[in-house]
This record gives C-alpha cells, sequence and structure tokens, in this order.
C-alpha cells in the first residue's frame, strides 16, 4: 500500500537537543496517504519529541521536513496545520470550558468582520459541527455540550474531529487510547480505520499492541532517540514489536 | 432509580446551566428584598439607588478589567496603583493648564500603558506567574504617582473633566423632579459593561480568553499567539484602571496620594463573588456586575442601618468564603469526575 500511495510527510534525519541532551538523532519517517503508521518506543525513547517536531511545535536542531516533495519549515503549530497537518495530543488539548463546537474550531473560528474586530459566527460553528461530528459518526447529545462535560473516549473522538475539521492529510496521535475505558478503545479504532478510507494518512504513538495491530499497516520503533527497527505490520510479530520496544532485535 | 426520581434528576440538571448563569442575579434581588423591608423609606428612593452607583462607579472599572485577568487565570494586583498614578498624571496635566480634552484622554492613556508594561512584563521577562508582575508594579506605579506628584493632593479640576464622575442627566422633561437626575456614571457603567460583554461573548478575541484560561495548552497548539492575548488583556485591564481614574476625579475633585488604596482587592472579591473562577475560563461580565453591586448594596444598605464599618469587612470576607464554596458545590453537581 505504502509505495503505490502518495508520499505526504517525510522528514530526514532529524536530530534535536534540549541543551547537552541528545533527544533525537538523525531520524527518518515517512508516511503516505491512506496510510497509519505506528511508532512505538518506550518512555523516553523521542516519541513524543519527533511528534512536537513534526507538529512545528520544536524546531529540529538539524534535519529538514519535506511536505508532498517540497522541503518546508515550520515556525509554529498554525504552519503545520495550513500545511494539513494535524496533531491530537495525549492530554488532548480542549478548553473544557468551552462546548465540543468551539473547541473543534478554536483558533480558526469562521467570524464576521466588522473593521478590526471579528465577531464568531456561532450558528455557522454550530452547522459546520454537527455536519462533520456526523460525517464521523460521533454521537454527543449536542454540539453546544461543554467538553467537560464529556466521558474520556468522547472527548477523544471531539480531539480527532477537531484535527480533521480543516481538510486534514496528515493525523498524529499521541497515546490515542490511553486515557480511555476498554469499551471506549474499539470506538477510536474505528474512526482511525474511517480516517485511513478517507485517504488521510494516520500516524499512531502507541505503547498498546492492541492498537498498533489493529488500525496500522507499517510499525516503526525508536530507541534512544533513533530509528530502531521499522517493517511492515504483516511481516512481524507483536513479540518482534515489543522486543523492539525494549532494544532488542 | 426509578422513574419519577430520573424525572427529577433530569429537571435539577436543566436547571443547572441557569443556576449557573443567573444564580448569583438571584442572590442579588434578594439582598435588594431584604434591604428594602429593612429599609423601606430610604433603600430604594432615588437618591439611595443613584448613590449606589455613584459609590460603585470607578470599582466596577477596576473589578471589570481583573475579572478578564481572572478568566485568563491571572492576576492584577495594580490595578488600584493604576488608578492612582493616571489620576495623578491627571491631576498634573490639569493643572498645567492643558485644555479638558488633553485632560480626559491622559487617565486612559496612563492607564492602557500601564497595563500593558504589565503584560509585556508578564511574558517577555517570563514571570513564573502574573501576581509577581503586579505585585511589583502594584509598588512600581503607586510610588511613580507619590514621585510626580510630591505626594500630596492636587485638587481643583474643571466641570468637562469631572463630567463623567460628577456629571447630571437631567430627567425633567420626563416630568420627574430635579432631584430626581441620573448620573453620567450609571450610564457609563452600563455602556462599558455592554461594550465588555459584547467583547467577551462575541468576539474571536473573547472566546480566545476564555480558551486560554480553560486550557493555556489547547489555546496554544490551536495555533493562539497566547501572550498576544494575554497582553492585549492586561493593558485592556489598565485602560479599564484609567477609565476609574477618570471617574474618580470627578467625583473627588482630587487627585490624592491613597486613592485607589486596597482596591484591587475589591475588584478580585467582586469576581469571584460574581462566579469567576481563580483557575481561569470561567465567569461572566454579567456576574462582575452582580457581585460589584453586591458589594456595593451590602456597603450601603449597612451604612444606612448604623452598622460598623468593621462588621462591613467582617460579613464582605464572610460572602466572599460563601460565594465560592457555593461554587464548589455547584460544580460538584455539574460536572463529570
Amino acid at each position: 500500500m505504502s509505495s503505490t500511495n502518495q508520499l505526504l510527510l517525510e522528514a530526514k534525519n532529524v536530530t534535536k537537543y534540549f541543551g547537552t541532551i541528545t533527544a533525537l538523532e538523525n531520524v527518518n519517517l515517512k508516511i503516505h496517504a491512506g496510510e497509519c503508521l505506528g511508532v512505538v518506543g518506550d518512555n523516553g525513547a523521542g516519541k513524543t519529541t519527533l511528534m512536537k517536531v513534526l507538529s512545528g511545535l520544536y524546531k529540529p536542531s538539524a534535519g529538514s521536513l519535506h511536505f508532498e516533495g517540497k522541503e518546508k519549515v515550520l515556525e509554529s503549530p498554525r504552519d503545520s496545520q495550513n500545511l494539513g497537518l494535524e496533531m491530537v495530543y495525549q492530554d488532548l488539548a480542549l478548553a473544557g470550558n468551552l462546548p465540543i463546537g468551539e473547541n473543534i474550531f478554536l483558533g480558526r473560528e469562521p467570524t464576521t468582520n466588522l473593521g478590526l474586530l471579528k465577531f464568531l459566527d456561532y450558528k455557522k460553528i454550530k452547522e459546520l459541527t454537527e455536519a462533520h461530528l456526523g460525517k464521523l459518526k460521533i454521537n454527543v447529545k449536542s454540539a453546544d455540550q461543554k467538553v467537560e462535560e464529556l466521558s474520556g473516549g468522547q472527548r477523544q473522538a471531539v480531539a480527532i474531529a477537531r484535527s480533521t475539521a480543516f481538510n486534514a492529510k496528515v493525523v498524529i496521535m499521541d497515546e490515542p487510547t490511553a486515557a480511555l475505558a476498554i469499551k471506549e478503545v474499539g470506538k477510536v479504532l474505528d474512526l482511525i480505520n474511517s480516517l485511513k478510507k478517507t485517504g488521510v494518512g494516520v500516524i499512531v504513538i502507541s505503547h498498546r499492541m492492541d492498537d498498533i495491530f489493529a488500525v496500522c499497516d507499517r510499525v516503526m520503533a525508536l530507541f534512544q532517540g533513533t530509528n530502531f527497527a521499522e517493517s511492515e505490520l504483516s511481516n512481524t510479530s507483536r513479540d518482534e514489536v515489543i522486543g523492539w520496544i525494549m532494544g532488542k532485535k | 432509580m426509578d422513574s419519577k426520581d430520573q424525572e427529577k434528576d433530569s429537571l435539577y440538571l436543566k436547571l443547572i446551566p441557569y443556576f449557573e448563569k443567573y444564580g448569583i442575579l438571584l442572590l442579588l434581588v434578594i439582598m435588594i428584598v431584604v434591604m428594602h423591608f429593612l429599609q423601606p423609606d430610604v433603600f430604594l428612593s432615588w437618591r439611595n439607588v443613584t448613590n449606589v452607583f455613584k459609590q460603585i462607579s470607578w470599582q466596577s472599572m477596576l473589578a471589570l478589567g481583573v475579572f478578564m485577568v481572572i478568566v485568563t487565570a491571572g492576576i492584577d494586583l495594580s490595578v488600584g496603583s493604576i488608578m492612582m498614578l493616571s489620576l495623578m498624571i491627571l491631576a498634573i496635566v490639569a493643572k498645567a493648564g492643558a485644555p479638558w480634552y488633553i485632560v480626559v484622554i491622559t487617565p486612559l492613556i496612563a492607564g492602557f500603558l500601564c497595563g500593558l508594561f504589565n503584560g509585556l512584563g508578564i511574558t517577555l521577562l517570563r514571570m513564573p506567574h502574573p501576581f509577581i508582575m503586579t505585585l511589583g508594579t502594584l509598588y512600581i506605579f503607586r510610588g511613580t504617582g507619590n514621585l510626580i506628584s510630591g505626594g500630596t493632593p492636587i485638587s481643583g479640576f474643571t466641570d468637562e473633566v469631572r463630567y463623567l464622575g460628577h456629571g447630571r442627566i437631567d430627567l425633567t422633561w420626563l416630568g420627574l423632579e430635579k432631584s430626581q437626575y441620573l448620573p453620567v456614571s450609571l450610564v457609563l457603567i452600563a455602556i462599558v459593561y455592554i461594550i465588555f460583554w459584547i467583547f467577551m461573548n462575541k468576539t474571536r478575541t473573547g472566546k480566545w480568553i476564555y480558551a486560554i484560561g480553560g486550557n493555556p495548552n489547547a489555546a496554544r497548539a490551536s495555533g493562539i499567539n497566547v501572550n498576544k492575548i494575554l497582553v492585549i488583556v492586561y493593558s485592556l485591564c489598565g485602560f479599564l484602571s484609567g477609565i476609574g481614574a477618570l471617574i474618580l476625579a470627578g467625583r473627588t475633585d482630587s487627585g490624592y496620594p491613597n486613592a485607589g488604596l486596597q482596591s484591587e482587592l475589591d475588584a478580585i472579591a467582586a469576581c469571584i463573588i460574581g462566579g469567576a473562577s481563580f483557575f481561569g475560563g470561567r465567569g461572566t461580565v454579567l456576574g462582575v456586575f452582580a457581585g460589584v453591586m453586591i458589594m456595593g448594596i451590602l456597603r450601603n444598605g449597612l451604612n444606612l442601618m448604623d452598622v460598623s464599618s468593621f462588621w462591613q469587612q467582617v460579613l464582605i470576607g464572610s460572602i466572599i468564603v460563601l460565594a465560592v464554596y457555593v461554587d464548589v458545590l455547584r460544580r460538584d453537581f455539574g460536572t463529570r469526575k
């Protein structure tokens, strides 16, 4: 699958230092349209740092990012969003005090402008939210419900809905099922599968082998900030991937 | 749980949002009714009602500014000092013989610049908490105000300068008596509160202010320039303190060293009583107004009943604690755990 579909995002020799600590060293990553890449690794292996580099939150100390074949320098998350690169954070990055719709459109709200003032178009936010949640088959009581009133799975669904509301091409998910009750995990995995079908490239960071083997097409392991191993999912096994996480081949 | 219980439960749950929105107004109405029964001849008289509004006029500006800051999960301890410094600058400019339209603008600009200073300090110097920056400027601004004025009162402004704080709108054309006028400061409060209600609820910047208070990381990840919004919020807070200075200049006809002393605490108290959360992201403009009114009515009512100001302190303190406890209870019912 990965060889036939369009290459969306490529990271080449990405290196990131924090002071004297080397978090990433010459890491490479590729993601194609409609593909799901699983990124595994122990705590501190550099998974989250890599994702933050891809989303524009950190600037790499060395190396480059290529989007649809062109090299891009990301100055902020806004830059990566403009390219169609979206991130679903582990801590969900939702504002609990705001309703679902306003969270989905946070930072990119439809507005009517009156001189310098930008007035929110609440009607449009609600319409777009309902249409988008419907498309992803996410069930909530109302788009006006505050996020803090939702369950963990619903929140994760809102976070994913948020990431795909603006024609995302690549969605990066950091531990998408870590905070969920078991019965809610399946729904989120279904959501990932339906995203793939729409041609979105999905990168899933996870500790859970069940998740990786349920949705991913390819898996890569980071170990101490470097590429350690990579394989099509069909050519590997759970035990082998778990070995990679521990640094054994 | 049988169906009847469920019905009761769901009705109760349906009422929560209304209680959350309007509960504080209910408290205000109860207070007004109680005061009316305690002081039937005086409390709701034209003279006393306008008096309450005149008394809360400048505090209501400080409270509104502090409210926006609290929504971002910050705090501004310097509003009283900003007001004093703006007032002193106004007094000096007025004494220097500047025309009135220059004089009335100076405190607004001074207040705005003080707020900008706070905002830039908090963001550029990366202060661990706004408490520290604004605690510093609480001293800096008041000290500066005393330095430029020599620490002595400067009195005597023209009627134009005093208009907002002292002006009266004659209502005799409505068939009312001469004593039944409308204080200009009341109209000003209404206009400013409506403008800021629209700002906080209808504009994108207002929504972002709430988002930053709800989850600053979410706001940042959404591409919102959090620091820029914070600078805007602290600047607006300073600007409102400047309006407060202009009102106070009108009311007292004087710039004096103790102006607004400890008023930052009154402003914070009004926000808290009005339902703003110290953790940010929660609170309404209407709530702040109710908070300011509750404090104003309490002081006024207790004065009318000749209760000592020491008791007023005890009561206001108790109301703060009670209001927040009610808030804690409400949240226990309202949110999912």
